[in-house]
């Protein structure tokens, strides 16, 4: 149908085959056959999954839902990088295209102490859910509160709480991070929610049960690599980190 | 049987609170004794539930994805409306309720309108406190945009991730719920079928995606809050598991199904690339608010966009509709596109395509200003497409985005089966044949924060507590029934996957009952699709396990559903001989290609009950009637 897609390419996956949380898990080889550089990542895998129904094997079985890069649910490391390494890209969103033709590609899961494989590249990410649990809201009730308009929020510091809510709590910036730490996303709450006028009363309160439920969920502590940010498909910086530190600091001594 | 929406009479205007205190209440030391089961998690769901166990019932609340926060609500770009006035432009309640009921092309009720228009300003103020970063401007007041359908600007924005702001804000507001312990979620789990007592809706059989477990969980009263289902057309702008599923299966057991023939097919969307493609990705229609929509003036002209001179182009929608220019409804800007493309004068691959231009903005307001409105589409558009619309202009293209339609319901967004509420996209009650921009977050909203926690009051007072236990024989047999259909795909083991079924009734759909369809096209879809599912119940190939995670068995369920729904869409469609906002009938236009409505004899609601695979279902009308809005036709010139 379209003018870029007659030179397709041939490739060989690597992916990690793991039956059930406590099955062994190995690397299988499968080749995949007539990529289309407009192909989306997914895409790719959609059609190696239909030959092995079609062959009576099992398919891959991988997250996915949106596949606008937006819902967060698709979670694979590719070669090496969580979501494969384009700069603000999910896996969703990465197009065949930044491939070549006769490429390796490894594909697996999100490693993480606090992410239990389920099958294949599907991972437990309930832990991220009992940090956000812990204090990631306002508690205010449904109806009863004031106009929008009533309390007036400079565009910076909108801006600024909108630049950490980006994050899609998809769990790359975990994957990334050599200790595992959950600091990148419980950090990108916090400071968006400290820095506005309705989330500043519950502030100090907030910081100290977020960090409390990241170490009691199986997160490591952060030793500033970054590499979260690097992975990160939304581009969340770093800064929240130390945002973070800040209001914990300022909650301790409260 | 003549339907009553049990809409309160009197002045409009009052309508909404005089109802509230007519409304039966739950009194707080009662409330916790009444289980309701919330199906669903977007913006309807996610805020029913957290708002509901905010009162004090006890929750329990259902998604098929591993966390809340991710149902489709998330990907809503643009905006959402409310009647704020804060730019001082001439907007009022009485404007957004007026542009709805217009927008929606007088085949919506008035009374849930106006309520929808009412609540609409509720809903910015309760989601500011939750700390949804809105765009405001630099004296820290909250910044509006225009949007198509309207002449004010009404939509409150996050820049260009409205939905997954207020999405996030009523995930939180949940998660505040789960922590005070009055919701339990229940994540990676699928509804797939109601159970029903005594004619009354008590439970849900569900499957536990992870374990296969199949189980039912019994309630005082069920809320799906489930979403739309034009993933029937296979290639759509929902996300991969959005299907008709919860809503199928509990019209299955009784509720009836309103207007499915009403789809909404969004003007903006990027082109399809190849036979590869697993969905479409919509650009959000607050694109058209800089961008200019436009085709080359002669056929096959394939010299590139900006090498094509001012003279040779056809800026069709300033042209049509001077006063609307590119922000005509969705439905109008669709079958413009179309009709463009029809004429041998689209753009792209396969000429499947018109060109939204920016380059005139840049011009007048610079890039940086552009950037910061859209950057984030930019970014996305040239992911997908590997061109930088910067320079040159987006091809665009209409694809399946929304449907107006769903399980009929009442003023208290009650279906016809006593206890089954149904929230959001997944009913049929505000957008009429057409949606305007913005409206869907702004119903969805509505509906779980401002509405489902007063009118679901008025059904439980009215019932005792705990009274179906889950031993109930109906529970039992819901079970079996659900196992006996797991069983049966795991059996046939024939040589087509699931995704090829889906494809093919895609492709049916699409040509068939899609932008535009005729009595010839709805009946070959009528033939064709049942020949279809009796291939696709010989010759599907699931494979795995039931106990096991099983997203193949997962998919074969969805689209098993779709390939019955398939037929009752196609039938409404043919049986409405009318054309009216989103369903256009070729037979039925004006000479210059606009939908004709027929209020003779099409204005009512069309409800209909499932009365066996196959067999002829049985038509109930609701007729609509008009005392504030006069019926006129929908002019944007």
């Amino acid at each position: 149908m379209s003018a870029h897609t007659s030179n397709t390419m041939t490739i060989t996956l690597h992916v990690w085959r793991q039956a059930g949380p406590n099955a062994p898990g190995k690397l299988e080889q499968y080749e995949a056959k007539n990529v289309s550089p407009d192909q989306s990542f997914l895409e790719m895998l959609d059609e190696v999954n239909e030959d092995l129904i079609k062959a009576g094997k099992d398919p891959i079985a991988f997250d996915h839902d949106c596949r606008e890069g937006i819902c967060g649910m698709c979670s694979s490391v590719i070669n090496g990088v969580p979501h494969g390494g384009q700069v603000r890209t999910t896996a969703c969103q990465l197009h065949m295209r930044t491939f070549k033709d006769g490429d390796a590609i490894y594909i697996e899961p999100w490693r993480a102490k606090a992410f239990p494989i389920i099958k294949d590249l599907i991972v437990d990410r309930n832990a991220l859910e009992r940090i956000m649990q812990a204090g990631g809201y306002t508690s205010c009730h449904t109806g009863g509160v004031p106009d929008g308009n009533a309390i007036l929020i400079p565009k910076p510091e909108a801006d600024y709480a909108m630049d950490a809510a980006e994050c899609i709590g998809c769990g790359a910036c975990v994957a990334a991070c050599p200790n595992g730490s959950a600091m990148l996303y419980t950090s990108a709450k916090v400071a968006q929610l400290s820095v506005l006028p309705q989330g500043k009363a519950e502030a100090a309160e907030r910081v100290c049960a977020m960090v409390d439920a990241m170490q009691e969920n199986g997160f490591g502590n952060c030793s500033n690599h970054y590499e979260c940010q690097a992975a990160c498909p939304k581009g969340i910086s770093v800064k929240f980190i130390a945002k973070l530190n800040r209001e914990y600091q300022k909650a301790l001594f409260k | 049987m003549i339907l009553d929406g049990k809409c309160p009479k009197g002045p409009i205007q009052t309508s909404w609170d005089r109802h509230r205190f007519d409304l039966k209440l739950v009194n707080p030391a009662n409330k916790r004794k009444y289980k309701i089961l919330v199906v669903g998690t977007g913006l309807a769901g996610g805020a029913a539930a957290a708002s509901l166990g905010e009162l004090g019932y006890n929750v329990e609340a259902f998604c098929y994805q591993d966390s809340a926060r991710r149902a489709h609500s998330i990907a809503a770009q643009g905006g959402i409306n409310a009647a704020k006035n804060y730019p001082n432009d001439g907007d009022s309640i009485y404007r957004l309720f007026y542009d709805t009921i217009k927008g929606g092309d007088f085949r919506a009720r008035e009374a849930d309108v106006w309520r929808l228009a009412q609540v609409s300003n509720n809903i910015i103020d309760q989601c500011v406190a939750q700390g949804v970063p809105f765009a405001r401007d630099y004296a820290g007041y909250l910044d509006n945009r225009s949007f198509g359908g309207a002449q004010v600007s009404r939509t409150f924005y996050a820049r260009g991730q409205t939905g997954q702001q207020l999405l996030l804000g009523a995930y939180s507001a949940l998660a505040r719920q789960v922590k005070a312990g009055s919701v339990k979620l229940f994540q990676r789990t699928e509804m797939l079928d109601l159970v029903v007592v005594d004619g009354e809706a008590k439970g849900i059989t569900v499957r536990d995606l992870v374990t296969g477990e199949i189980r039912t969980h019994v309630g005082d009263a069920v809320v799906l809050a489930t979403g739309g289902y034009v993933n029937v057309f296979y290639l759509s702008t929902n996300a991969m598991g959005c299907s008709v599923t919860a809503t199928w299966r509990a019209h299955k057991k009784g509720a009836f199904f309103a207007n499915p023939c009403y789809t909404q097919i969004h003007p903006t969307c990027i082109p399809q690339s190849g036979e590869h493609q697993s969905k479409l990705t919509l650009m959000s229609e607050s694109l058209r608010n800089d961008g200019r929509c436009w085709a080359p003036k002669k056929k096959g002209d394939n010299r590139p966009p900006n090498e094509i001179p001012e003279e040779d182009r056809d800026y069709y929608l300033e042209r049509k509709y001077p006063s609307f220019g590119n922000l005509a409804p969705r439905d109008i800007a669709s079958r413009a596109a179309k009709e463009q493309c029809d004429e041998g004068r689209g753009v792209g691959p396969g000429g499947r395509g018109v060109n939204l231009d920016f380059a005139d903005s840049i011009k007048r307001l610079g890039e940086d200003t552009i950037r910061a409105r859209y950057g984030n589409l930019f970014e996305m558009y040239e992911k997908i497409t590997d061109e930088n619309a910067y320079k040159v202009p987006m091809r665009m293209y209409p694809a399946p985005h929304y449907s107006m339609g769903g399980l009929w319901v009442d003023y208290n967004c009650e279906s016809n089966v006593p206890g089954l509420f149904v929230l959001g996209e997944a009913n049929f009650s505000v957008h009429g044949a057409n949606r305007l921009g913005a409206s869907a977050l702004m119903q969805g909203l509505a509906d779980g924060y401002f509405v489902i926690p007063y009118t679901i009051a008025n059904y439980l007072a009215k019932t005792k507590p705990g009274a179906v236990k889950a031993d109930n024989p109906e529970c039992k047999k819901s079970i079996e029934d659900i196992k006996a259909q797991t069983n049966k795909f795991l059996s046939i083991n024939g040589k087509k996957t699931v995704s090829e079924f889906h494809r093919e009734l895609g492709k049916i759909m699409w040509e068939n009952v899609g932008m535009a369809r005729s009595e010839e096209s709805l009946k070959d879809a009528l033939k064709k699709i049942p020949v279809l599912r009796e291939e696709f119940w010989k010759n599907v190939k699931v494979t795995g396990k039931g106990e096991e995670l099983n997203q193949q068995l997962e998919n074969a369920g969805r689209v098993a559903d779709f390939l019955e729904f398939a037929e009752l869409m196609s039938k409404d469609a043919l049986h409405r001989n009318e054309s009216c906002g989103g369903h256009f009938r070729v037979e039925h236009q004006m000479p210059d290609g606009e939908a004709k409505r027929n209020d003779e004899d099409y204005c009512y609601a069309a409800a209909w009950e499932f009365k066996g695979v196959g067999n002829e279902p049985e038509l109930h009308k609701e007729p609509l009637t008009f005392e504030n809005v006069h019926l006129a036709v929908r002019s944007y010139k």
